[in-house]
């Protein structure tokens, strides 16, 4: 397998062939932010967090789905990119209902981390205040549309790992929401297996356990990770 | 895991649509990758395309139904609610548009208690817009089933819109 040699942010960096500019990034310790990006599923490139500037190209490039080449000159915190960043997560929350105080992830979100690294204290823009359900027809589990951000992890990981399929996106634009089967209510989704992945899978706290209250949800990663590479590498026991 | 047609039942199999829906499907040889076409055929057949319908579909093509349904939401050009009998679609075309084209369209929202995109309870009449219709010479213009008429007013809307449902001015 063949070395490249890059420089990130004025680092001399290796990398091997076929690796993602954010994978290399985080290997030499380069912190990249991501929100729709998860380890083990397939990547999109949906949330643009992690925009990064290459050198010569005058494109901002997502970090999670451009490939390392030789030579390569990237900056990953410019500060047109953390204004960007901002911005993204600014509109983020202003797009959904979006109230940590009343909320089973506060402490363990995603989204709530990105803004408290971005200090972003207050958003500018306008909130729309979306009329969005909540959805609690499933024995075990909830989803409440208010907070989730469209990553589509929920999606990737029920398809890729799970394999059932059950939730799809519908709709476009801001009336895109989650659905499951044929936008049933979820407890009547029949491909659903009640196996909970998508409910770690989810950054904020759109996909929840049933019964927790404000601040108790937790995602659990490390089972997701766990399945997801337990074949591969073949370390059965945690 | 309970099969899905025993919650919703698929139309009935001896519906002559069915068997065309099925022939295209055939020509296409049940590929999952057909089935933006098969939504077509299938929205040509029945005129739009009911819950069942889609659940049929994505039994016959192998898809999950979440797939199949976020599919034909994210297309304007599917609907899945019938559609009235008669159509009013009032272009909303930059040249519509300073010509009072919205002014048009509220109009008949007004008129008909519904919104746009939206069929009257008793299934008389959809109205739509569109994003234009090269008709820009004519505008501002607004469409009855099938029939466009230019140079449209307020009043001369709210005449021919009565004349396409057919009530007596």
């Amino acid at each position: 397998m063949s070395v490249k040699t890059l420089t990130i942010d004025n680092q001399l960096i290796s990398a091997r062939e076929g690796e993602t500019v954010l994978e290399t990034a985080r290997n030499a310790n380069i912190g990249i932010p991501t929100l729709c990006h998860l380890e083990g599923l397939s990547t999109v490139g949906a949330c643009r967090l992690c925009l990064v500037e290459v050198e010569g190209v005058s494109k901002l490039l997502p970090a999670c789905v451009t490939v390392v080449q030789e030579g390569m000159m990237i900056q990953t915190h410019t500060e047109r990119l953390q204004h960007y960043r901002r911005m993204i997560v600014e509109l983020l929350l202003a797009e959904g209902n979006h109230v940590c105080a009343v909320c089973v992830s506060n402490g363990n979100c995603e989204l709530q981390d990105l803004a408290v690294e971005m200090g972003i204290d207050h958003v500018d823009l306008t909130y729309q205040f979306p009329d969005r359900k909540v959805d609690i027809s499933h024995a075990r589990f909830g989803i409440d549309h208010n907070r989730c951000v469209l990553c589509t992890r929920c999606i990737r990981v029920c398809d890729e790992v799970e394999g059932a399929h059950t939730w799809d996106m519908a709709g476009r634009g801001h009336t895109a929401h989650v659905i499951s089967d044929l936008n049933q209510p979820w407890g009547e989704a029949s491909s659903c297996t009640s196996c909970g992945k998508c409910v770690n899978a989810c950054p904020t706290g759109a996909l929840f356990h049933r019964g927790s209250t404000v601040g108790e949800m937790q995602h659990e990663r490390e089972q997701l990770s766990f399945i997801m590479t337990a074949r591969q590498q073949q370390q059965w026991v945690r | 895991m309970t099969p899905n047609n025993t919650v919703v039942q698929a139309p009935p199999a001896n519906d002559k649509r069915l068997r065309l829906l099925e022939a295209t499907m055939k020509r296409h040889q049940y590929r999952p990758d057909a089935l933006i076409e098969v939504l077509h055929r299938a929205q040509e057949l029945f005129g739009y395309l009911d819950i069942k319908l889609l659940l049929h579909i994505a039994q016959r093509l192998k898809l999950p139904p979440s797939q199949v349904y976020g599919v034909a939401t994210f297309y304007h050009f599917f609907s899945l609610a019938p559609k009235g009998v008669h159509s009013c679609v009032v272009c909303m075309g930059t040249a519509c548009y300073v010509k009072q084209a919205a002014q048009l369209l509220s109009f008949l929202e007004k008129e008909t208690g519904i919104q746009v995109g939206e069929t009257t309870s008793d299934g008389q009449l959809s109205l739509m817009t569109a994003r234009c219709l090269g008709a820009c010479g004519i505008a501002p213009t607004v469409v009855f089933d099938d029939q466009l008429e230019g140079h449209q007013t307020v009043e001369s809307v709210g005449e021919r819109l009565n004349t396409c449902l057919g009530v007596e001015a």
